[in-house]
C-alpha cells in the first residue's frame, strides 16, 4: 500500500454530468479515468485546473471534466493552452490532443511549444489514426496500414513524437498506455509537477478503425531503464525503442518560459506610439 | 483486466478496509462508465445490467465503509488508489464494443469477480493477524456470491445472445 495522504477531492469531483459518447471499448475512457484520478491526487479544486483541447474524439475530453475547459480549433490546442498559462500562471493547464490534432495540423505548434517550454502538461491520445473522421491515416500510422482510404498504406515513415519533442526542447517526456489507468494517472501527476513543458504520449486504442490495437495490451511493457536527465542518452533510447516502452523517459532541467513583466499602460497615446511605422 | 496487479500485504483491519474500499469503488466507477456507454448506444438492457452490477459493488463499498468508519478509511487511503498498478477486480473497459451481448458483458464482469476472489483467497491464506484473516474470509464469501451471481445471470441470458446485425457499420466508407 502507498503512503497515507488524507484525500480532500475524489476522482468523481472532476467528472462533469456530460456522458462520454466514445465508442464502447475506446481507450479514451481509460484516459478519462486516469486524468480524473490524477487531478484528485493533485488535490487541486476544479476551478484551478483547465483542460484545453483541439478537435477529434480524444479532444472531447474537456467536456467530460468539471474543470475549466476549452474545446478549441483543430490543431490549435497548444496555442490556446500556452496563452492561458502565460495569462494565468496560477492555473494548472493540461492540454489534450490526438495524433491528428497534435502531430499533423498542429505539428508546428507542437515543436514550438516544446521549444518555448511554457509550464503546462500536454497529453496526446495516440491511436495512429483520425478516429473522428472515420479512419484516415495520421502521422503516426504505420506505412503499410491498408484501408479503403489509404489503399496499400501511405508508404510514409511514421513521425516519432517523442524524438521530436526531445529535439525541440520538451522538458519531460513520458509514454503511457491507456489500459494501465493508475500507472498513467501517476505519470500525469509527475508531468504536472515537473516544471516546463511536459509531454505525455498515451497509446489509446481506437477499437473501431484500428481493431488491431486491441493487441497493444500485450505489447506494452515498462521501460527497462530508469528515466534520464541526459538528453543525448534519452535521444539514443527514444530513437531505438519500438514504441511500446512505458514510463517517464526523460526529465530535463530547463527553466520554464517566463513572460516578460507586462508594461503597465497608463497613457493610450504613448502605447500607440510603440506601433508607429 | 487491462493492467498488471500488485502483490500486496495487509497487516491490519484498517488497511484491509481501505484496500477493499478502493477495489469496490473502482468497480463501481467502471460499471457506471459501461452503463453510460450502453445508454449512449440505446442499449437499455445492457445499461440496466451494468447499473445493477454497479449497485451491487456500491452496496459492498458502503458496507466496508460502515464497518471501517469514515476515519478508518481516510487514514489509509492513498491519492491514486492503493494501487501502483490496477485493482484485481478491474473490468477491462477495452473489452467492450458497441454490439456487446448480455453474455459477453457478464463474462467481462465474471472475469473481474474471479480475479477478486483469487486475490482475497490468496491474502486470506497468507494472513497471520486473526482479525485480518477473519475479515478476509468474509470477503472471500462475498466474492464467491458475486461469482455465482454472474454464472446465474450468464445462464439466464445464454439463449438468443447472438450479435445484432449492423447494416451500416461505422467503418463502412460512405
Ligand atoms: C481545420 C479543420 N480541418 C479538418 C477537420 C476535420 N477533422 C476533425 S477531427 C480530425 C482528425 C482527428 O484525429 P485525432 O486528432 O487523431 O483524433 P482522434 O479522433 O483519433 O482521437 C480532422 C481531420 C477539422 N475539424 N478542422
Ligand atoms: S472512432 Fe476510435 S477514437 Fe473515436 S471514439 Fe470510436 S474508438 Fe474512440
Ligand atoms: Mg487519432
Amino acid at each position: 500500500m502507498s503512503a497515507t495522504v488524507p484525500l480532500a477531492c475524489k476522482p468523481g469531483d472532476y467528472k462533469s454530468d456530460t456522458k462520454p459518447i466514445w465508442c464502447p471499448g475506446c481507450g479514451d475512457y481509460h484516459v478519462l479515468l486516469s486524468i480524473t484520478r490524477a487531478f484528485a491526487a493533485l488535490n487541486l479544486p476544479p476551478e484551478q485546473l483547465a483542460v484545453v483541447s483541439g478537435i477529434g474524439c480524444s479532444s472531447r475530453i474537456p467536456a467530460y471534466t468539471s474543470c475549466y475547459g476549452f474545446h478549441g480549433v483543430h490543431g490549435r490546442s497548444l496555442a490556446v493552452g500556452a496563452g492561458l498559462k502565460v495569462a494565468r500562471p496560477d492555473m494548472t493547464v493540461v492540454v489534450a490532443s490526438g495524433d491528428g490534432d497534435g502531430y499533423s495540423i498542429g505539428g508546428n505548434h507542437f515543436m514550438h511549444a516544446c521549444r518555448r517550454n511554457v509550464d503546462l502538461t500536454y497529453i496526446v491520445m495516440d491511436n495512429h489514426i483520425y478516429g473522428m473522421t472515420k479512419g484516415q491515416p495520421s502521422p503516426t500510422t504505420e506505412p503499410d496500414f491498408d484501408t479503403a482510404l489509404s489503399p496499400g498504406g501511405t508508404g510514409l515513415r511514421p513521425f516519432n513524437p517523442l524524438v521530436i519533442a526531445l529535439a525541440s526542447g520538451a522538458n519531460f517526456i513520458a509514454r503511457a498506455f491507456s489500459g494501465h489507468v493508475n500507472e498513467t494517472a501517476k505519470i500525469i501527476v509527475e508531468a504536472v509537477h515537473h516544471p516546463g513543458f511536459s509531454f505525455v504520449e498515451i497509446l489509446s486504442p481506437c477499437v473501431t478503425y484500428r481493431p488491431d490495437q486491441r493487441a497493444w495490451k500485450d505489447c506494452v511493457r515498462s521501460a527497462p531503464v530508469e528515466p534520464t536527465d541526459d538528453a543525448a542518452r534519452a535521444a539514443r533510447r527514444l530513437m531505438t525503442d519500438d514504441g511500446f516502452n512505458l514510463g517517464v523517459l526523460y526529465r530535463g532541467d530547463r527553466w520554464p518560459y517566463q513572460p516578460r513583466a507586462a508594461a503597465t499602460v497608463t497613457d493610450l497615446a504613448e502605447f500607440e506610439k510603440g506601433f508607429e511605422i | 483486466m487491462s493492467g498488471p496487479v500488485d502483490a500486496v500485504k495487509v497487516s491490519s483491519p484498517a488497511e484491509l478496509y481501505a484496500l477493499a474500499y478502493e477495489i469496490e469503488t473502482d468497480a463501481v466507477e467502471r460499471y457506471k462508465l459501461l452503463a453510460d456507454q450502453m445508454q449512449a448506444h440505446n442499449n437499455s438492457e445492457l445499461n440496466r445490467i451494468f447499473l445493477d452490477l454497479a449497485r451491487a459493488e456500491g452496496i459492498h463499498a458502503a458496507e466496508i465503509q460502515r464497518m471501517a468508519g469514515e476515519r478508518g478509511l481516510d487514514a489509509q487511503r492513498a491519492p491514486i488508489g492503493a494501487w501502483r498498478t490496477e485493482s484485481p477486480e478491474a473490468v477491462d473497459l477495452a473489452a467492450a464494443h458497441y454490439l456487446l451481448t448480455p453474455v459477453e458483458a457478464l463474462q467481462m464482469a465474471l472475469a473481474g469477480e474471479e480475479r477478486a476472489l483469487a486475490f482475497y483467497t490468496g491474502l486470506a491464506a497468507e494472513a497471520t493477524d486473526p482479525a485480518v484473516k477473519k475479515l478476509l474470509k468474509e470477503f472471500v464469501a462475498e466474492e464467491t456470491e458475486h461469482v455465482e451471481l454472474c454464472h446465474r445471470l450468464i445462464r439466464r441470458y445464454s439463449t438468443g445472445s447472438e450479435h445484432p446485425e449492423d447494416l451500416d457499420p461505422p467503418w463502412a466508407v460512405d
